[in-house]
């Protein structure tokens, strides 16, 4: 023997398979960026605008909180900030006060996960924490909808985008309601092919239910998000929806209407399926995506708002540690 | 979620698929090391009683004569894997990275070498007791790399019955070919050795699993099985870790080893083909267990291969051999590279147990950054015995050790898969090792303070 090499302990096992959290989060990323670029399609500059806004207050938030705490780690390195980001303006309407939208960048960065201990302690979803703060803050300018159109509008300034913080803001822009506003409120179902393809008002997110379907079979796929979230969404409010349509077929929305409108296909594709605030069992996860869709329709029937999907995903994420702990599978050879 | 088009063989739920990487040595005939001039044979290779030393310094010792008996019936025998000289007897390093008993020959450099007491062994008409007795003394372990005692896994107890020998020609871990090896080379060996077994056990059928990435294995087995024995060659679907009893056993018969119980309890004995072979050589004509197969393989080192090493020889002979290890070869382990036992120093000799040497260079360590869990569920549908690595390895983080015992720690087999696939990097199982052994301390403490 020459001489022999520097030896290097360490525990077995010696192979590891190669993807990382943070190449995980980037392919959820990629799998958005069809429905992103349909938003900036239909809504223009103020959806770019609102886009760039959330994300430059999540990942902001998160780097300044890193530096001023003196974190050994750099967080921003597993996207998941980013991703939050992009979430929550996918979550807007178009021509959202930017100002406001910061506001929730930054709160559901720091109330949706800084607060827990950041990424992985966090008991909801950080993206709908900063909806949720938009939503009980400023409940006029989030229900004000933009109406959509195609790439020739591009350049049209929507809404309310350059409002001044803590300005009442003027009347004058033009609106149009939402499919389950029109719905709710007026009593008129939109066709389902116009809510499938995109061209109907909504959040940035709401309106390309096609694209966003497109992601979740890609992430299903690849194995990056367990499909039996959203599949449990989708067969409870088939469900549900059916039998309120045997009820009553004009008073109850068809089950189509509320699958593909809404916030719906996000919530149940992107949001619900956050690994981390979602439960760790596969029965767990059918409960947890049955009592989404269960709670969809019921909001959105029953309750006072047209749409229910944050108020949903949120309360099953509250109880997602009690079904972990009541789904704990079944040990090989476990004696009873 | 696609996987379901692939489950045509028969095998376990979970698991996982981390690549062979067989083909180094895959078709590599086994060739004769040429024998050290100096061996270590530790008295303690094996689980249970080290062996009674029966030999002194100066002794004259022949290939294959013992030179340790058990002390106990969880014990072995241990013998002279060459003719020459006791030297000392004295604390040598071993692999497991204690300090050990163990003595140590030099070879008689004008021997042939040849086996000293060459003669077919009688067994037909032997009792199952003396059969056991033989095989114990013959100095037998699981060479799969536990090194269990082979013959206190063939005494039934009192009650029990042994419908089932199932023979472990698995060879689940990547980069190991030394099972395939020996089931291509000796396959009478392995027949006389089951024929054997089942006497012993008065089983009524034999299996032997084999994954579907050595077909030439099963093909040659299944030919070879004799007219007049009940048995069949099983082929698995490869997937790791196969080769653990309780799922090689779960693959072939569908039953479920209970929880802190023993695959007789499903009327079941599992044995590793190497070890049967090798059972089946020494009734063949006579030879103890003194040598064994070891895949010598990995990027790190310069021509691998397939040896047949006596028990005892100098790591660095072998390696030596091999045309020694690469300039950036990092890492030396004994066994695979899922449960293989990284060495910290080269002068170490080969066990019964070592079933591969592998050297894995800068390139394959897999140092790297932690992230946070993300509870995204691969570690809970890898854990081939269902458990929640997630929950576990929080637990341990922790310390919150009475906690990972509800959550079932002490069934961990230690396979390693959880720690394959978490994408952030946490070394689950290796938190689950050392919180196993400290519970283990605290149970021994308390039975202790009770009695």
């Amino acid at each position: 023997m020459k001489t022999a090499p520097k030896l290097l302990l360490t525990s077995s096992p010696f192979l590891k398979q190669q993807e990382d959290t943070p190449a995980v989060m980037r392919q959820v990323i990629y799998s958005l960026i069809p429905a992103l670029i349909a938003a900036i399609y239909f809504f223009g500059i103020s959806a770019l605008l609102v886009i760039f806004i959330t994300t430059l207050a999540t990942v902001g938030t998160e780097r300044v909180f890193n530096i001023s705490t003196k974190q050994k780690t750099n967080s921003l390195k597993d996207y998941s900030a980013l991703l939050t980001g992009l979430l929550l303006a996918m979550t807007l309407p178009p021509g959202f006060p930017l100002w406001m939208a910061f506001l929730g960048g930054v709160i559901a960065i720091v109330l949706g996960k800084l607060i827990f201990g950041g990424i992985g302690s966090n008991i909801f979803n950080p993206a709908l924490v900063g909806r949720a703060f938009l939503q009980s803050s400023f409940p006029v300018a989030i229900t004000t909808w933009s109406p959509f159109s195609d790439f020739s509008g591009f350049l049209e300034i929507r809404g309310y985008t350059f409002t001044i913080p803590f300005v009442k803001a003027g009347t004058d822009a033009t609106t149009a309601a939402t499919p389950l506003a029109h719905f709710k409120f007026d009593g008129i179902t939109t066709d389902t092919a116009n809510i499938f393809f995109g061209s109907s008002a909504g959040s940035l997110g709401e309106t390309m239910a096609f694209l966003i379907l497109l992601a979740g079979i890609y992430l299903t796929v690849r194995n990056y998000i367990n499909w039996r979230i959203p599949a449990g969404v989708f067969i409870a409010v088939i469900l549900f929806a059916s039998g309120l349509q045997l009820i009553d077929a004009d008073k109850f929305a068809p089950p189509m209407f509320h699958l593909f409108s809404g916030g719906l296909m996000l919530g149940a594709i992107f949001m619900a399926t956050d690994p981390v605030s979602s439960p760790i069992t596969h029965k767990g996860c059918w409960i947890f995506g049955l009592g989404v869709g269960f709670l969809v329709v019921l909001i959105r029937t029953f309750g006072g708002l047209p749409e229910g999907v944050m108020y949903a995903i949120l309360l099953m994420n509250a109880v997602t540690p009690l079904i972990n702990r009541v789904t704990q599978p079944r040990i090989y050879g476990e004696v009873k | 979620m696609l996987s379901f088009l692939s489950k045509t063989l028969k095998t376990f739920r979970h698991g996982i698929h981390p690549g062979d990487y067989k083909d180094l040595t895959r078709d590599l005939d086994i060739a004769r090391l040429p024998f050290s001039d100096e061996l270590t044979i530790p008295l303690s290779q094996h689980l249970g009683a080290p062996s009674r030393c029966l030999v002194k310094v100066g002794d004259k010792v022949n290939r294959g004569q013992i030179i340790a008996e058990p002390a106990g019936f969880v014990s072995i025998g241990q013998h002279a894997p060459v003719t020459g000289t006791v030297k000392a007897i004295e604390m040598k390093h071993h692999p497991s990275g204690k300090m050990v008993e163990s003595v140590i020959i030099t070879k008689d450099p004008f021997s042939p070498q040849t086996f000293y007491n060459e003669h077919a062994m009688e067994w037909e008409n032997l009792s199952p007791d003396e059969l056991i007795s033989l095989i114990q003394h013959g100095g037998f372990v699981g060479l799969g790399g536990a090194a269990f005692p082979t013959h206190v896994k063939l005494k039934t107890p009192e009650g029990k019955n042994a419908r089932f020998l199932i023979v472990n020609g698995v060879e689940c871990e990547p980069y190991l070919t030394s099972d395939h090896r020996v089931m291509l080379e000796q396959s009478a060996d392995i027949f006389l050795g089951i024929r054997i077994l089942l006497k012993i056990l008065g089983a009524e059928k034999f299996y032997i699993g084999i994954e579907n990435n050595k077909p030439d294995a099963i093909a040659l087995l299944t030919k070879n099985i004799p007219s007049d024995m009940n048995g069949e060659v099983v082929a698995l679907q490869t997937k790791y870790p196969q080769g653990a009893e309780k799922m090689l056993i779960e693959a072939v018969l569908k039953r479920e080893v209970p929880s802190g119980k023993l695959p007789i309890d499903v009327e079941v004995v599992v044995q590793n083909s190497g070890t049967i072979a090798g059972i089946g050589m020494m009734f063949r004509f006579g030879q103890p267990l003194i040598e064994r197969v070891v895949t010598i393989t990995g990027p790190g080192i310069n021509n691998p291969a397939n040896l047949l090493i006596p028990i005892g020889t100098p790591l660095t002979d072998v390696l030596d051999y091999c045309g020694g290890l690469k300039e950036n070869t990092r890492q030396v382990l004994f066994g695979g590279p899922m449960m293989g036992a990284p060495q910290s120093d080269l002068d170490v000799p080969i066990l019964k147990g070592t079933s591969g040497i592998l050297c894995l260079t800068d390139e394959e360590v897999t140092i790297k950054e932690e992230f946070p869990c993300i509870r995204c569920l691969r570690c809970v549908d890898a854990c081939p015995v269902y458990l929640n690595p997630s929950r576990l390895g929080a637990l341990a983080k922790t310390r919150d050790y009475e906690g990972m015992l509800e959550y079932h720690v002490m069934d961990c087999v230690e396979c390693g898969s959880c720690s394959y696939v978490c994408p952030s990097n946490i070394p689950l199982v290796q938190r689950f090792r050392v919180s196993k052994a400290l519970l283990r301390e605290k149970q021994a403490k308390a039975v202790k303070k009770s009695a």
